[in-house]
């Protein structure tokens, strides 16, 4: 009796242990919607408009290129120009985060979003080389798109990443993505500007303020599975 | 009234002394074009330290643009001294040399030697400004290309779109004329009292260093008369060079932030350099030509 409780007690923990995790392990299905349609996308290249807003960065609207490569291949680049891009955290999209396939789906509940009733889910990496520690996706559970992202990193903080939907809402691409970052201060000593001088008060007051900045980009057009350019990712 | 101003520039170029100031600039600019050009990534990875923290700059931050904006921070406190050297002994000069007594000598008046004087020791200037401009600027867009002028200042970043740049640059030297000519009209004046050269070259010098240190302290006193002083004024050529946002936050692509001010210096500026030649024209007309 004594060895055949042992035997079951062996059982149960194999069966918790191994196939149990396998089934946590599994994604969620509605991860899996969600991935499906982001498959339909091998690369595209989209035109958009980028919007700089960090308190102490007087920068205007500019036009930039953005290029993906499955996996998790992406760059944003400025047509001309100097693009400023939070550090670490626009790579960490929807595609850079779900075609890894090495994370853990852990079922969050549901939550009201600009009116939308969306799916919680929590993606922790399995693989500990990846960058990212743990993300949070609102997903629309009917048409299995994700509206809003809080990824944690482990070098370059934590970001959130909010999404509105277009004409290319089919492949799951976004038509604008916000992205919003804690910003750190800025301080230069007078002696190495050289700027002793009375400086805008505003933007000093701004600065010290707000410290969260948000890039914005607004996609005007996407071109999907025509290939990326050699030597651009 | 051409044919005195004439006299007076081909007595300014004849001098060897007239290019030192040419030289130097060129000196200087060459040895930190150089330095930047060997090791500016290093100076620009210590400049945007902070921002690095929290994004990541992507183009080509140290281009000609930039370059030339440091260059004019460090050059435009220094250059009125070179141009001291020659202004500050057009009267001075000829009275030590015993010159000045033919020249009043000659049918054209008091008055009208002081000005063509005025206006040689003014065309000196500019050209050392013009000498200036196509050193900082052009040869560094030349050398180092251009980009996005990504300007940092103290307390923020101004980002400004390559296109937009270039007429700030215009702008800015037509203001940095109005302080030089401030410094050359200073250094006129000291020049009218004296009848060597040394006293006034050393005492304009001494003015600018003097009335620069008073500009820049951040003391309250002081604040009292920072507004009334040249050397508060001259500075101001950086405004164009700061731009408006919106209330988004998004700058407003050829936009200067704060107008009056340079407009308020330019006036400042302007009523030194006629207060100036004034008090010279006035001090030689009264003047006993003694050597």
């Amino acid at each position: 009796m004594k060895k055949l409780s042992t035997v079951f007690l062996f059982v149960f923990l194999f069966v918790f242990l191994f196939i149990g995790n396998s089934v946590f392990a599994q994604t969620d299905p509605l991860i899996e919607k969600v991935s499906q349609k982001l498959a339909l996308v091998n690369d595209y290249v989209a035109e958009g408009t980028m919007k700089t807003d960090v308190a102490f960065i007087k920068a205007s609207l500019g036009k930039v290129k953005v290029y993906f490569k499955k996996p998790n291949l992406l760059k944003v680049k400025k047509d001309g120009g100097i693009s400023l891009l939070p550090r670490g955290g626009v790579s960490l999209t929807i595609n850079t985060l779900l075609n890894t396939k090495q994370y853990t789906a852990i079922p969050g509940g549901t939550q009201v979003l600009n009116g939308k009733t969306l799916t919680v889910i929590k993606l922790i990496p399995n693989d500990d080389n990846l960058d990212w520690v743990i993300s949070t996706l609102w997903i629309d559970p009917v048409e299995a798109l994700v509206y809003k992202t809080a990824t944690t990193t482990k070098e370059s903080g934590s970001y959130e990443i909010s999404m509105q939907y277009g004409a290319y809402a089919k492949y799951g691409l976004a038509s604008k993505i916000v992205f919003s970052f804690n910003t750190k201060d800025y301080k230069l000593p007078n002696g190495i500007t050289l700027e002793f001088g009375d400086e805008d008060p505003s933007a000093k007051q701004k600065a010290l303020k707000n410290k969260k900045g948000t890039i914005e980009i607004t996609y005007h057009n996407y071109t999907i599975n025509k290939g990326i350019p050699a030597g651009i990712l | 009234m051409w044919s005195l101003i004439s006299v007076e520039l081909y007595k300014i170029f004849r001098r060897p002394r007239t290019y030192i100031a040419f030289g130097a600039i060129a000196a200087l600019i060459v040895v930190i074009q150089l330095g930047l050009k060997i090791d500016g990534d290093a100076y620009a990875g210590f400049l945007m330290k902070d921002i690095n923290d929290t994004l990541t700059v992507d183009g080509k931050v140290l281009n000609g643009y930039l370059i030339c904006y440091i260059l004019l921070q460090l050059l435009l406190v220094h250059v009125p001294l070179l141009v001291a050297l020659i202004a500050a002994d057009m009267i001075s000069g000829e009275a030590n040399l015993g010159t000045l007594r033919l020249l009043f000598t000659t049918p054209f008046s008091r008055t009208q030697w002081v000005l063509a004087k005025f206006i040689a020791a003014s065309v000196y200037t500019i050209l050392l400004l013009i000498w200036l401009a196509f050193l900082a600027l052009f040869v560094s867009m030349w050398i180092f290309g251009t980009d996005d002028l990504f300007l940092m200042k103290s307390n923020y970043v101004v980002l400004i779109e390559q296109q937009d740049v270039l007429w700030r640059y215009v702008g800015a030297f037509v203001f940095a004329s109005f302080s030089l000519l401030t410094v050359t009209s200073l250094g006129f004046l000291m020049s009218s009292m004296a009848n060597n050269s040394i006293g006034p070259i050393v005492g304009t010098m001494s003015a600018i260093v003097f009335f620069t240190i008073l500009s820049t302290l951040n003391i309250p006193l002081f604040s009292l008369v920072k507004p009334y002083l040249f050397t508060t004024h001259m500075n101001n050529w950086k405004e164009f060079f700061d731009i408006q946002v919106n209330g988004d936050n998004e700058a407003i692509t050829g936009s200067i932030l704060n107008i009056p001010k340079i407009k308020t210096s330019l006036i400042v500026l302007a009523l030194h350099i006629i207060l100036f030649v004034s008090a010279s024209i006035f001090i030689v007309k009264k003047k006993d030509i003694l050597s």
